[in-house]
């Protein structure tokens, strides 16, 4: 027995160099300065400072917040009642519906990205649509609105499957004492069953906001060359301008901010309010 | 009242399958399109396909793809088997740290992630291309392999490995014969959770790779800038791919659990 136990050592290895290694190495090139590396070290909040002393770039946080705040609440208000709807189906066809919003999530996000790129084109599908009802060319392509659709065709899969497999393992039996206690509807589904899904809820909006804030091929492909939010800035500092410290510092401020908004979400599934219901 | 409230959600499911399906059926449609418009059909043709497969670059990034995905998969299931096997015997202390790090890649932005391997491959002065697009994919396949494999080892009877041994077994064949098949279900779902982490992964391999080694992903990324119906055909040849890997992974076990009714 105790034979199989060296068998995890080379991964702890591994770990430590492939996956510590990386992350140390962000934290320390965000303190130094632009042009030293790690064995001239010289340490410096400069690259924090350059963040957040320049209008252009906390606007660039603004707006990807923005983006990921709306995304993340168009996604919930969509994806609710699309997995309740499911929940509620007959047991085959729940299967069925289950595998229909997972299959798109097998295929490539790139692909599934730029298809929007043509539909919304100004000669786009849409806009002849729009052409049959005697609405002239609307600008979709390169606008807030595209990046929040795409990043939202990306991610609502996600909040959809979360919600479900937490409204799926409910008792039912709660809703029928409810409603033989004199509850109608209404009150079944705002005292019981959301406060009994919240569970899924978080974890979906987890699910949902992280990918949308950091994310830079959307606004690239949708918004354009133009449209920049906090993953196109870390891009450009590490692929063209070749600034490591400043992008390293900005994925700090990044992951420091997840970090905070996981923290408030969770804290949210602690509420009294929804404890009181998941008992 | 239910009848009208069972239409409206049969409205709405319909209006939802509508989203996520269109952009795919566009894509398939238009990859078949004779002309340049990306807007306007205007006719069947087959001229989009042959060209992406006379392109030696696009040839080229298929096969890296597949070449990456297929090398990825076996190599991190069987080190993430190893290690899930060596961890549900180790004390907790180590299982908790590993499950931890193995979390940071799980739960960090990709970005973040993959600007880390970037200044770490650099630091080691390797060359970016195909060997460090193989490594990041390991790095990140093998947590998602522990993770489908983990729970399947928790439920399994701790001392099966020293009943076999007990009774004649070695050490691997204990391993082999006994703990492996007990746990496939596991490593086949975590298998393919890493071919299709590996096969669709964009922003790690963007970051990591260099010197006109690129998968599916980049190759649209960076084609995608201009007018260009070939993606539409490599596109639908991914769909293609996937929804076939799909059918044949569900539809297996289905022809498999039939023979053994009938053999029975």
């Amino acid at each position: 027995m105790n034979q199989f136990k060296r068998m995890a050592y080379p991964y702890v290895a591994w770990i430590a160099v492939m996956i510590l290694a990386p992350m140390l190495m962000i934290v320390m090139y965000a303190f130094i300065e632009k042009g030293n590396d790690v064995t001239t070290f010289r340490f410096t909040i400069s690259n924090f400072t350059k963040f957040f002393s320049d209008k252009v770039y906390i606007d660039v946080l603004y707006r990807s917040l923005y983006v990921a705040i709306l995304t993340t609440i168009i996604c919930l208000l969509i994806g609710y009642p699309t997995a309740y709807i499911i929940s509620r189906a007959k047991p085959k066809h729940r299967t069925w519906l289950v595998l229909m919003i997972t299959f798109p999530t097998w295929i490539n996000m790139l692909v599934r990205t730029y298809a929007w790129l043509g539909i919304l084109q100004d000669n786009g599908i849409v806009n002849t649509i729009l052409g049959l009802f005697g609405i002239g060319t609307v600008k979709i392509i390169y606008t807030n609105f595209a990046v929040i659709l795409g990043m939202v065709y990306n991610f609502v899969p996600f909040m959809i499957l979360q919600i479900y497999s937490s409204l799926e393992k409910m008792d039912k039996s709660y809703i029928e004492a409810a409603s033989d206690l004199g509850a109608n509807k209404y009150q079944c589904f705002w005292r019981i069953t959301f406060p009994m899904s919240l569970p899924g809820v978080i974890s979906g909006i987890t699910l949902v906001f992280l990918p949308a804030v950091s994310s830079f091929f959307i606004p690239k492909l949708l918004g354009g060359g133009q449209y920049v939010l906090i993953g196109n800035v870390i891009e450009t500092q590490f692929l063209t301008a070749g600034n490591w410290s400043f992008g390293s510092a900005i994925s700090l401020i990044m992951a420091i901010i997840i970090m905070i908004s996981l923290y408030i979400t969770r804290k949210l599934d602690t509420d009294p309010a929804a404890a009181k219901g998941g008992a | 009242m239910k009848e009208k409230k069972k239409i409206g959600s049969k409205i709405f499911m319909a209006l939802m399958m509508i989203f996520f399906y269109a952009p795919i059926v566009y894509i398939i449609i238009f990859s078949l399109n004779s002309s340049r418009s990306l807007t306007h059909f205007d006719g069947f043709s087959l001229r989009w396909y042959e060209k992406m497969f006379s392109d030696r670059t696009m040839m080229q990034s298929i096969v890296y793809t597949i070449v990456i995905a297929v090398l990825a998969t076996i190599i991190s299931t069987i080190v993430g088997t190893i290690t899930s096997i060596g961890l549900s015997k180790s004390k907790p202390i180590l299982k908790k740290t590993v499950e931890q790090i193995n979390n940071l890649p799980i739960m960090n932005p990709e970005i973040v992630t993959a600007i880390g391997l970037l200044m770490f491959f650099s630091a080691l002065g390797a060359k970016k291309g195909f060997v460090t697009l193989l490594l990041a994919h390991i790095m990140f396949c093998i947590p998602y392999v522990m993770l489908s494999v983990m729970p399947k080892l928790r439920s399994l009877d701790a001392n099966l490995a020293d009943a076999a041994m007990d009774l004649g077994a070695t050490p691997f064949q204990a391993l082999t014969k006994v703990i492996v098949p007990q746990i496939m279900p596991g490593i086949v779902s975590g298998a393919l959770i890493a071919f299709t982490m590996s096969f669709d992964d964009f922003v790690i391999s963007y970051f990591v790779t260099g010197n006109g080694v690129s998968n599916i992903s980049i190759l649209v990324y960076t084609m995608s800038k201009r007018v260009n119906p070939s993606i539409n055909a490599l596109s639908t040849l991914v769909i293609f791919i996937i929804t076939v890997a799909l059918i044949i992974v569900n539809v297996i076990p289905i022809i498999k659990q039939k023979k053994e009714k009938r053999t029975r």
